[in-house]
């Protein structure tokens, strides 16, 4: 009998360790997850303050990006962008479309076993410029494609 | 629980090409219901795909991104065989991670 209840208790013991150790891996992780998000740059309303966001209100223009886009986009819910950067030491690639309520789309970190390249689907409120932004070892590029829009799908 | 991704990875040469679809309705919070009233906002944040347990590329998404996402990763000095992870979190906390072996072309 009383072997049986400390076991019990052992394994009431080892089972709240088990939880503590789990709610505290979860809310870490979430943390995590929040830090990571550029809040100000998503919810910027201006070019400008989306490039500062990720500070890249100096950027260089470049030829070494090389964007795919369509020129004449139908259907703004889906405009397929790839980008290709020639830069070395390509870090990350960020996407904006111009004249969107909320200009910053993405921002894409590469780690260095990764090719320089990114592909993505994004919406369009109306033709813009979609403007790509390269970090290469620490410094800005930018470069910038048009799309023209014939329906707009931010509605 | 949300649906599962369907994520195709193959390799050229030494080059994985990993393309991923998550099915996700990415609500922008500018859209109104049938009802006039507007729909909340519910989309992808953050994203993850790992190779071989290592971090290649982590993504940080608005709601400008379209419904049902598609993306490409390209990943150097890789080999069928090898193993590809995609996590996802979106703006309520919902989260999926589902695995793939990349495949000889």
């Amino acid at each position: 009998m009383g072997g049986t209840r400390r076991s019990f208790l052992r394994l009431a013991a080892s089972a709240a360790i088990v939880a503590t150790a789990v709610a505290t891996g979860l809310t870490r992780s979430r943390e995590v997850w929040a830090q990571v998000w550029n809040k100000s740059g998503f919810e910027a309303k201006a070019v400008a303050e989306a490039l500062r966001s990720l500070g890249a209100a100096n950027a260089t223009d470049s030829k070494d990006i090389v964007i795919t886009a369509p020129d004449i986009a139908e259907n703004g819910a889906v405009v397929p962008v790839e980008v290709t950067s020639r830069i070395p030491g390509t870090e990350s690639i960020s996407i904006i479309a111009e004249k969107n309520p909320f200009p910053l789309v993405a921002t894409m970190e590469l780690a260095s076993g990764s090719e320089p390249y990114t592909y993505v689907r994004i919406k369009m409120g109306e033709t813009s410029n979609v403007r790509v932004v390269v970090k290469a070892d620490g410094r800005f590029y930018t470069a910038a494609k048009e799309v023209k829009v014939t329906i707009g799908g931010c509605g | 629980m949300a649906e599962p991704m369907k994520i195709r990875a193959t390799v050229k040469g030494d080059v994985a090409d990993i393309r991923v679809l998550i099915a996700h309705p990415m609500e922008t919070g500018q859209r109104r219901d049938a009802k006039g009233e507007l729909v909340p906002q519910h989309f992808i944040q953050s994203i993850v795909v790992t190779y071989n347990g290592k971090t290649v590329y982590t993504g940080q998404w608005s709601q400008a991104v379209s419904r049902n996402p598609v993306f490409a990763v390209r990943v150097r000095g890789a080999k069928a065989g090898d193993k590809v992870s995609v996590t996802w979190v979106d703006n309520k906390g919902d989260r999926r991670t589902d695995e793939k072996t990349v495949d000889a072309a």
